[in-house]
């Protein structure tokens, strides 16, 4: 579904990422761990098309979209939820999620399954979402990345800065997602447990470098954490 | 009591033609961020546009209809086309922005001296609108204020329906929100920024033929009033129309009732420090909004 391949990518003179290759099976999910700074947020981006690879290519479904602007890997089929609860604040609830599926013909059946997944929403569409607590922005930017039917979700940290509470549901609803079918995701995440019941594949990323690779599944947590530790 | 009421609708009157220069002030400067110095030239374009408009069509009031449309389209599409060529690249250059557009007010001034001459123009105003209308006690009111009041009232409704309601103006307000969340939400945030650019500078231009009624025609004719616009979006709060409306008419209202007890003179010096004592106490303008975190 999607590989990434052989990425150098970063910041003005800094570079994050040394040549990492990163693949998703098509109804799949890959997880990739590691600690902060490792450069999971910028394979995100690069993946996305806000960052530019400087080598490397990304391929979805085969074709290389390396030189797509964002908007177009999501007429592609590419949904990205970014690091830290992102939403648009001043708008309401609703409005994030109108602004979506704004112009799509399924746009209100869209955003009407988006609730589903996240009822709590529903009662605070009126509300704007600056005013949410974290835990209800992050269902909000889930919902929102589903509002267009990916094929492929970016899921970058979604359980980070998140109320115990909630974050089971968040958790829940994420793995209910990649066990229905027809939805790859590419998992950053940080608590190993929830990733690796998720994945099936796992990359774990050291200094921009993928140093650890394999089959996820739980059996493999030990592992992973292993490699994390070292 | 007569004399200060006619002071106030001369200064509402006065706020109206800045709030009208200050609409398309708070999308391009207010929402997108940028000190477009050559929003002058687009008020002045739009001027233009009403005298061209009065050598084909003989009636002025119906030049005038015609030229509020198409005024709209000039002055906006030589916005689109100032974003297409210059601003996009410079997005997070402002002070590089400022001194670009700057240069080509220049230009444009220098265009329209070239086109038009270097000395004033009139337009005719219909006979509808050169007239007065007595309210009783003493008071009257100029039709062509009137008229200039109704257009800006009608203007700030239909941007605030605009923003508010469509589909365009949720995705206007996105990506002045979170550029990169609206790209990645499937917006096309290039094709936004235009747009936001084409309505931003032509109610630039339908001020420019607002302007036609009260004075003349000329090409530093933007340049007089965008200052003052600059002031308006600053003090209304970035961003907020609300505010940018109630401090177009407060500042009109200062200035026509200072003016009147002491000279323009001391009455602009006035308006300004009490701008700049304003500021001081709230630098984030008359409004902001609240959230709870800058996600």
């Amino acid at each position: 579904m999607l590989e990434i391949n052989s990425v150098q990518a970063g910041y003005d003179r800094t570079t994050v990422l040394h040549g990492v290759t990163v693949a998703v099976p098509k109804d799949g999910v890959g997880a990739v761990l590691g600690h902060n700074g490792a450069g999971k947020s910028t394979l995100l981006r690069a993946a996305m098309g806000l960052l530019k690879p400087r080598s490397g290519s990304v391929l979805l479904n085969g074709e290389d979209i390396t030189n797509l602007a964002p908007h177009q890997r999501v007429a592609r089929g590419m949904a990205y939820v970014p690091q830290g609860q992102q939403s648009f604040p001043h708008l309401t609830t609703a409005e994030n999620l109108r602004l979506v599926a704004d112009g799509r013909p399924d746009g209100k059946e869209a955003v009407a399954e988006a609730l589903d997944l996240f009822p709590a929403l529903r009662e605070l569409s009126g509300r704007r979402a600056g005013l949410l607590s974290g835990g209800q922005r992050q269902q909000l930017a889930i919902a929102r990345a589903l509002i267009t039917r990916p094929k492929l979700l970016l899921l970058d940290e979604p359980t980070e800065g998140i109320q115990p509470s909630v974050v089971a549901e968040i958790e829940e609803t994420v793995l209910a997602l990649t066990r229905r079918g027809g939805l790859s995701v590419l998992l950053v995440e940080q608590h190993v447990g929830f990733a690796m019941r998720a994945a099936q594949r796992y990359y774990v990323l050291e200094a921009g470098r993928v140093t650890s690779s394999g089959e996820g599944g739980t059996g493999a947590e030990r592992t992973v954490r292993a490699a994390l530790s070292v | 009591m007569t004399v200060i009421l006619n002071q106030s609708f001369t200064g509402i009157s006065i706020g109206a033609v800045l709030l009208l220069i200050a609409l398309g002030l708070t999308l391009t400067f207010g929402q997108m961020g940028v000190i477009n110095m050559a929003h002058g030239e687009f008020i002045m374009a739009g001027a233009y546009t009403t005298y061209v408009l009065q050598k084909s069509i003989s009636s002025a009031g119906a030049s005038l209809l015609v030229a509020l449309p198409l005024a709209f389209l000039v002055a906006g599409a030589m916005g689109a086309l100032l974003e297409l060529l210059l601003i996009r690249r410079l997005y997070t250059r402002p002070l590089d922005t400022l001194l670009v557009t700057w240069g080509v007010s220049l230009m444009l001034q220098q265009l329209a001296r070239d086109v038009f001459g270097a000395p004033n123009v009139q337009a005719r105003a219909p006979d509808l609108l050169t007239g007065n209308i007595s309210v009783g006690g003493g008071m009257t009111f100029a039709n062509s204020r009137l008229f200039i009041l109704g257009l800006a009232l009608l203007c700030v409704l239909g941007l605030t329906l605009i923003l508010r309601l469509t589909p365009l103006g949720r995705r206007i307000r996105a990506v002045v929100q979170n550029r990169d969340l609206a790209e990645v939400s499937g917006i096309a945030t290039e094709r936004v920024d235009r747009t936001t650019f084409f309505i931003g500078s032509g109610l630039a231009g339908v001020a420019g033929v607002a302007l036609t009624l009260v004075g003349p025609i000329g090409p530093t004719m933007g340049t007089n009033y965008i200052v003052d616009a600059f002031l308006v979006v600053v003090v209304g709060g970035i961003g907020q129309l609300k505010g940018s409306v109630i401090t177009a008419f407060a500042l009109g209202v200062l200035q026509s009732v200072l003016e009147y007890s002491t000279t323009v003179s001391v009455a602009k010096v006035v308006v300004l420090v009490a701008i700049v004592a304003f500021l001081q106490w709230r630098p984030q303008g008359l409004y902001t909004l609240r959230t709870r975190s800058l996600a």
